[in-house]
């Protein structure tokens, strides 16, 4: 009985010095963070997914409350409803922005590019791209190998088995930015959503010669500029034989989709166009 | 007594179809594509403009840059168009197409095959020469010659070593130069000797080129200073470090050039070149280039004009056979598959190889067993097991401390894998990704 | 024509691959498993056989149904396995600890770690282990060899007894002295053949040596860790028995005792647990002699080779790092 005694008080002695020295340096090296840390932490996602273009989201957190101000951060995925909640919390102005979207500018699939070589090596379109130019010849167009949806973190992408091209699923898509950075032919742009989720751009990123872009292509954007001159707003610029509609001047009038002759430009979420301009209506009206 | 390097390397099968093939002239084409990026380093500037009328030999592109090279039309008659042609992966280049009329050389070119044994230009005027006459390396790696024989102040050149090893399998132009033009090529040696200011050349030959050895050996003897040196059959002796450390048994420094241990590595197609350039005062228009593989009809090694589309000599070599499924600008372990057949001829093809289907498929990768051969047989003394590993997980500084950037892509590691793993895909990768890195740190 | 592959460099490939150094591997203990069938009879082949089917269901289900990656059977790594496993139990094994061992070996020494190539422990001396703590008295009862083809069990008092390192290890703890120990130990002829109480497979040290030189001919394995293992087990022993030769029994009775030919050949070879560098195996194989004679000689058990086997094991990540290749030009 008294071994257990003994024991007992032993070892509960020795607790209590190690309690007290914890104690001592956690004082001694207590590391000093403002609460608006951890205030601004609590609104924020918590996908450490990287969107915002900093390590982490409590390291976002940091950067806001350093800052004082919102003017360069956003949480892409929080996306505006955050905004608010921040602001209001920290007391300070901030502008809400536009939300925005993941965009495959290719239309290149198996039908309109058919396939000229087949490419056998690592299954991955950063080594397909330093390889050669693509199984399709178009030396800008989407190898169809998955980078940009093995990069996706919210499972907003799927690799389209019929077509060889990635879809994203709009209502998913935080617009984060990973696929963008993952596309070593810079195919995915992060575009505006629109007006209930309206959008309009020009699915090619092809910069050769129309003849050239053509041959390879059924859809390719073959630069003859149609559409510049069909534009009402100016919002469209060809430079390196390619057009491109700058999403913030886009009034998403659809002049210049009917324009293509190459059905080169899509229209995202528009409702059906009336009976007498049925017949000018394409395959790349998605509703 | 065979020599051969130490560290690593392996034996692939040498399949060496077209050994017994003569030169075969084939004759200029009639619209050649002259690329303008034909060498390491900068691409050549045309000097010409659509409508010009060229003769055969006559400057068509300069070198602007320190390391470029300059380009002379290989046929006489009208430059159709300055434009842009696909290369053999299917980007497109710069190029200087030329529509052929006739075959009128330039003035003072002596296309006649007498040998000329005097050699009358000078130190200065024979690293000229070989500038004007846009010689590169001819074994592949196609570095501008003229920058090669500079030797840097405060060096100093003891050896000149001739690469005739030929490693790749299938390649066979080099062989075949040495058995029809053997006693111009020393004449070559004899002018790079005098042009370097040394008094020793050794010719590497690979041992399953016994009758080229036999054939120079004897040669040589009318030369003094020049020794041929038989080598053990082993790739990658024909990569410049390894085959210095066989002749010599002196390892180049990580990161320096052969310059450094006193040595001076040319392609025996190189010095044939250079004889032609200096005794016949005939730039660099043409070369050979052998058109092998199982399944071709008729193995063969062309002498064919710079810019011949590569699709006319695999016609002349039988046409391509039945059921292939890739064919590789260059040997099997370096060369590059290439996307079609109209990619024209350049100063680096050294080969055409032919595949067929079986052959063109990689085999299924599976886990690394750790066996650890591809170190046994990385002739670098690299991990590539290591190195794939970490690339497989984007730990660049890993790569980097691992000494990736010594890397030579000399594929040996992937040859051996037991499991067929991608080895050098990643290490390129891991090369590419350090370069940029060391690229961003210097700015 | 068809369309044109293209690929990266190399183009054309060695004819080295993971199947051809697996059945080879397995072809190298084919003469030790006769051996076993001989001595041991039926009930050998039927440990042999419920190890072989065992593993191979095993890992097929795992990745097939777990991993959910194309099942790797075919190349012969879990038959190697299961018959390393099999080769170290004895003959009276009752069949469902044969199946637990190979269970354990495969599935959590083996797959968890995420499969061929990727396991920091031998999976075969991993399955051991863990059927000497589970079942003690099963693994540790030797039935006598010789009789081949009778009964199943043999684990009937008068037909088990000791193995030769048990018997040297309970007399000298008994008290015997060197004289008494070494009269009730079979010759060095029959330890060399087989003739001996053990373990399915470590018994003949002729027929392991024969798949072990087939090994080293094939280049399947090399000579570094063979050697060094028996060369430092060998002159460890060696010098405590010139010190004392009435307290430590002689080198050679050492190698050829217990499961040393089997584990320097076939164990400790295996690639995927043993260090990548020349000195590395080197310095692998030293660590396994010694270890193996210290537990021998000062350790519980009879038996070291496995114990060491895995203790090395543990150190090859660290070999690899402070041991690299010789480096061109540096």
């Amino acid at each position: 009985m008294n071994t257990i005694i003994l024991a007992v008080i032993v070892l509960s002695a020795v607790g209590l010095v190690f309690a007290i020295i914890i104690y001592g340096v956690d004082l001694k090296f207590q590391v000093f963070e403002d609460p608006k840390i951890d205030v601004v932490a609590e609104f924020l996602p918590g996908a450490n997914c990287g969107g915002c273009g900093y390590a982490g989201c409590r390291n976002f957190a940091e950067a806001i409350v350093k800052a004082g101000n919102m003017d360069s951060l956003f949480c892409p995925v929080g996306g505006n409803a955050i905004v608010k909640d921040i602001s209001a919390a920290l007391g300070i102005e901030a502008v809400e922005r536009a939300p925005q979207v993941a965009v495959i500018r290719c239309n290149g699939s198996l039908a309109n590019a058919p396939q000229k070589i087949k490419y056998d090596g690592v299954q991955k379109c950063s080594f397909a791209h330093s390889l050669s130019s693509g199984e399709t010849g178009c030396p800008n167009g989407c190898l169809g190998l998955g980078d940009c949806v093995e990069s996706c973190q919210f499972d907003a992408m799927y690799m389209d088995k019929a077509t060889g091209l990635p879809i994203i699923i709009e209502d998913k898509c935080t617009s984060c930015g990973a696929c963008v950075k993952s596309c070593p032919r810079k195919i995915i742009e992060l575009r505006n959503k629109g007006p209930k989720s309206k959008r309009i751009f020009v699915s090619c990123v092809n910069t050769e010669k129309g003849v050239l872009s053509k041959k390879n292509c059924a859809v390719a954007c073959i630069g003859c500029g149609k559409c510049v001159k069909s534009c009402p707003h100016d919002a469209i610029t060809l430079v390196n034989n390619l057009a491109y509609i700058n999403f913030e001047k886009c009034k998403l009038c659809r002049k210049c989709v009917t324009e293509c002759p190459t059905t080169a430009i899509w229209e995202i979420n528009f409702p059906a166009r009336k009976a007498e301009t049925a017949a000018t209506e394409n395959e790349n009206s998605v509703n | 007594m065979l020599k051969t390097f130490k560290i690593g390397g392996a034996h692939p099968e040498e399949s060496k179809y077209s050994a017994n093939s003569a030169i075969e002239v084939i004759e200029a084409p009639a619209t050649v594509y002259v690329m303008m990026n034909q060498n390491l380093g900068a691409p050549s500037v045309p000097v010409v403009a659509k409508g010009d009328k060229v003769k055969t030999g006559q400057l068509i592109a300069k070198g602007e840059a320190f390391i470029s090279a300059a380009v002379h039309s290989p046929v006489s008659g009208v430059v159709e168009k300055i434009d842009a042609w696909t290369d053999a992966s299917g980007y497109r280049k710069p190029v200087v197409i030329i529509t052929r009329e006739g075959d009128e050389w330039a003035e003072g070119i002596d296309t006649s095959d007498t040998l000329v044994k005097e050699i009358k230009a000078s130190k200065e005027e024979i690293i000229d020469i070989i500038k004007n006459s846009g010689i590169v390396g001819l074994g592949g790696a196609t570095f501008p010659t003229h920058v090669k024989m500079a030797v840097p102040q405060g060096e100093i050149a003891e050896y000149l070593i001739i690469n005739a090893v030929e490693c790749e399998p299938y390649l066979t132009s080099d062989h075949r130069l040495m058995l029809e033009k053997g006693e111009e090529i020393l004449i070559g040696v004899q002018i790079l000797m005098k042009a370097l200011n040394v008094t020793k050349a050794i010719i590497g030959i690979e041992n399953n080129k016994t009758d080229a050895i036999d054939h120079l050996t004897g040669i040589a003897k009318n030369y003094p200073g020049i020794a041929v040196q038989g080598l053990t059959v082993k790739y990658p002796q024909g990569a410049e470090k390894q085959l210095i450390a066989a002749v010599l048994n002196r390892q180049v420094p990580s990161g320096k050039l052969p310059i450094e241990v006193g040595c001076v590595v040319q392609n025996v197609g190189t010095t044939f070149a250079v004889y032609e350039a200096v005794q016949k005062n005939k730039p660099l228009v043409e070369r050979i280039v052998t058109v092998t593989g199982k399944k071709v009809s008729k193995p063969s090694n062309f002498k064919v004009r710079i810019g011949t589309p590569v699709s006319l000599l695999i016609e002349k070599a039988g046409g391509i056979p039945e059921g292939s499924g890739k064919v590789i600008n260059g040997g099997p372990m370096m060369g590059k598959a290439m996307i079609n057949m109209d990619v024209p001829v350049t100063k680096g093809t050294s080969g055409l190889v032919i595949f067929d289907e079986k052959e063109s498929k990689r085999p299924v990768v599976a886990n690394c067993i750790r066996c650890a051969r591809c170190t046994m047989v990385c002739p670098m003394g690299l991990q590539p097991f290591l190195l794939a590993g970490a690339m497989e997980h984007d730990n660049v500084e890993l790569v980097e401390k691992n000494h990736v950037m010594d890397c030579m892509e000399c594929g040996t590691c992937h040859y051996t894998c037991p499991s067929n793993r991608p080895l050098l895909d990643m290490l390129r990768l891991g090369k590419s990704k350090v370069g940029e890195i060391i690229r961003s740190r210097k700015n | 024509m068809n369309l044109l592959t293209v690929s990266g460099s190399p183009h054309i490939h060695g004819n080295q691959n993971v199947n051809k150094i697996m059945w080879q591997v397995v072809l190298a203990m084919i003469p030790a498993m006769l051996v076993s069938f001989w001595y041991f009879g039926l009930s050998s082949i039927v440990l042999t056989f419920i190890a072989i089917i065992g593993a191979i269901c095993v890992e097929y289900l795992i990745s097939k149904f777990i991993l959910k990656t194309p099942p790797t059977i075919h190349d012969g790594s879990a038959v190697i396995t299961a018959i390393l496993l099999a080769f170290n139990v004895p003959s009276s094994t009752p069949w469902w600890q044969m199946l637990i061992g190979i269970t354990f070996a495969i599935a959590i020494a083996k797959m968890t770690y995420g499969g061929l190539g990727k396991n920091p422990f031998n999976p075969a001396l991993a399955g051991r282990v863990f059927m000497l703590i589970s079942f003690p008295v099963d693994m540790t009862t030797w039935p006598k060899p010789g009789l081949p083809f009778n009964t199943m069990n043999f684990a009937v008092d008068g037909l088990t007894g000791p193995t030769s390192l048990g018997i040297v290890k309970e007399g000298l703890a008994k008290g015997d002295t060197m004289a008494q120990v070494t009269s009730q130990l079979p010759d060095y002829g029959q330890m060399f053949m087989g003739q001996i109480g053990g373990s399915l497979g470590e018994v003949s040290a002729a027929a392991l040596i024969l798949g072990g030189l087939f090994l080293l001919v094939r280049k399947v394995i090399t000579w570094h860790i063979p050697v060094s293992f028996l060369l430092s087990a060998f002159v460890f022993a060696g010098i405590l028995y010139l010190v004392d030769p009435t307290q430590y029994i002689d080198p050679v009775f050492h190698l050829l005792a217990g499961g040393m030919m089997l584990g320097a050949f076939f164990m400790a070879t295996d690639m995927v647990t043993s260090p990548m560098s020349v000195k590395g195996q080197i310095l692998f194989g030293v660590g396994c002699g010694v270890l193996t004679i210290l537990i021998r000689v000062w350790g519980a058990y009879p038996e070291g080779v496995s114990f060491a086997i895995l203790i090395m094991n543990a150190f090859t990540p660290l070999i690899n790092k402070g041991f690299k290749p010789k480096s061109f030009g540096r």
